[in-house]
């Protein structure tokens, strides 16, 4: 491995080019194996890498979260959450917190857990919060349509469901944010494939190479970028090939659309992005959380000082905020990036805030 | 979140797979990989199967998880 490793960085200082390459790694999971490994030691230091909205947990808005804890309160429920869900912070309070005032709040491994708990307990009205990009969202549609063909109907799920290539587009017109490049998720390409990625290399002239997760796999992926950055050409290419195919999943990419349709979504810190969301479909309309059980609008807002919203679109790193490792640590997180373990400001303060 | 670890598949009944990895056996639901058959490798996110991968690939895949695992628990 280390002389791979050698190679790699050889390559890397054999393409390196006069001016600076700003690539934005997408996925919380690259975030934290960049930091893991030191790999922004190892890379030529003309190429920056920066964080983006790839955390589903981090772009989760303050004010789904007041919504959820809402719903919990108002209503005799059970939510089931991802674990990585569990602590974020809503206006004023969270999961965590609500939990311990006694309501009802689960945490889950996998949605059709939540559906045979749903199943065993009908005196319950289980509610699943349905957060993630396309990796997770073929789960929550095969869990759907088993719900409505067996006929479930104590069964609901809050969607915050999000697209990942549309949110990749409003980072490119947004003037603040310098993108010159995207290593893209391997796993939510597992399920899409290359092709949705192709508008950013055609339209906005950007490479895009969708990367694996090891050390390895993304140094060569930054290897393929410079590459590209140094010829001058922009394409999508796979590195991590061994999961990935150019027309991706499509049995899970059908499965998305017979349960959803595209619409609108907001992002911490990016707001409302045009059909970056999904809704249910009519047909599964019944299994709607938000329809179900309704609450009032609320006055939700992110914490006063909190950067995640500039961490989140590539504008700010997480050491240029002041509240990172004086206010903000993982044992008493402020912001949705220092409590996620896929989290920009997690990685950088569990790895690298010395470095810097 | 996206995280999905590599597994093999030893009995499968309709949509629900015993899958193997790293010597525990699990259940998942292998509705979204209808190809996959038993000694097919998998990768597994949130107790689903969401890509059929090469058995040389899963191997490789595993030892990287063995390390990641292993540092994890220290």
């Amino acid at each position: 491995m280390k002389k791979k490793i050698k190679e790699l960085v050889e390559f890397l200082n054999k393409n390196k080019t006069d001016h600076k390459i700003n690539i934005m790694e997408v996925c919380g999971t690259h975030t934290m194996a960049i930091s893991r490994y030191g790999l922004r030691q190892l890379i030529p230091e003309n190429i920056n890498l920066i964080s983006g909205p790839g955390c589903p947990v981090c772009v989760t808005s303050a004010s789904d979260i007041d919504l959820i804890i809402e719903i919990s309160r108002q209503y005799d429920v059970s939510v089931f959450t991802f674990g990585d869900m569990f602590r974020v912070p809503g206006t004023e309070s969270s999961l965590y917190n609500e939990r311990s005032r006694g309501r009802d709040i689960k945490i889950c491994y996998s949605p059709a857990d939540v559906l045979n708990f749903a199943k065993n307990n009908p005196d319950k009205k289980v509610i699943f919060i349905a957060i993630g990009f396309e990796t997770t969202i073929p789960l929550t549609s095969v869990i759907v349509k088993r719900a409505y063909k067996e006929n479930i109907d104590n069964f609901f799920i809050y969607n915050i469901h999000k697209l990942v290539p549309e949110a990749l587009e409003l980072l490119l017109v947004d003037k603040e944010v310098k993108i010159d490049a995207f290593l893209c998720p391997g796993h939510v390409s597992a399920i899409i494939g290359s092709k949705p990625y192709l508008f950013i290399a055609r339209d906005y002239h950007i490479p895009c190479v969708i990367s694996g997760f090891e050390p390895l796999d993304i140094l060569e992926s930054i290897g393929m970028i410079a590459k590209q950055v140094k010829e001058g050409r922009s394409k999508v290419e796979i590195q991590y090939k061994r999961v990935v195919r150019e027309e991706g999943n499509p049995t899970a990419v059908k499965s998305i659309y017979e349960v959803f349709e595209k619409s609108d979504s907001t992002w911490r810190g990016l707001g409302n992005i045009p059909e970056s969301g999904l809704k249910l479909k009519e047909k599964f309309l019944k299994f709607d959380a938000k329809s179900n059980f309704p609450v009032k609008e609320i006055n939700s807002s992110e914490p006063p000082g909190c950067e995640c919203g500039n961490v989140l679109k590539g504008i700010k790193k997480p050491t240029e905020c002041r509240l990172f490792s004086k206010i903000c640590k993982p044992e008493n997180p402020i912001g949705p990036c220092m409590i996620s373990s896929e989290g920009s400001c997690a990685a950088y303060y569990k790895y690298e805030k010395f470095k810097i | 979140m996206c995280l999905a670890i590599p597994a093999k598949i030893i009995k499968i009944n309709k949509n629900i797979a015993e899958v193997e990895s790293f010597g525990v056996k699990k259940e998942v639901d292998i509705s979204l990989t209808p190809d996959a058959g038993v000694g097919n490798f998998v990768i597994v996110h949130a107790g689903f199967a969401i890509q059929i991968i090469d058995e040389e690939d899963a191997q490789a895949a595993q030892s990287y998880w063995k390390e990641y695992l292993g540092e994890k628990e220290n």
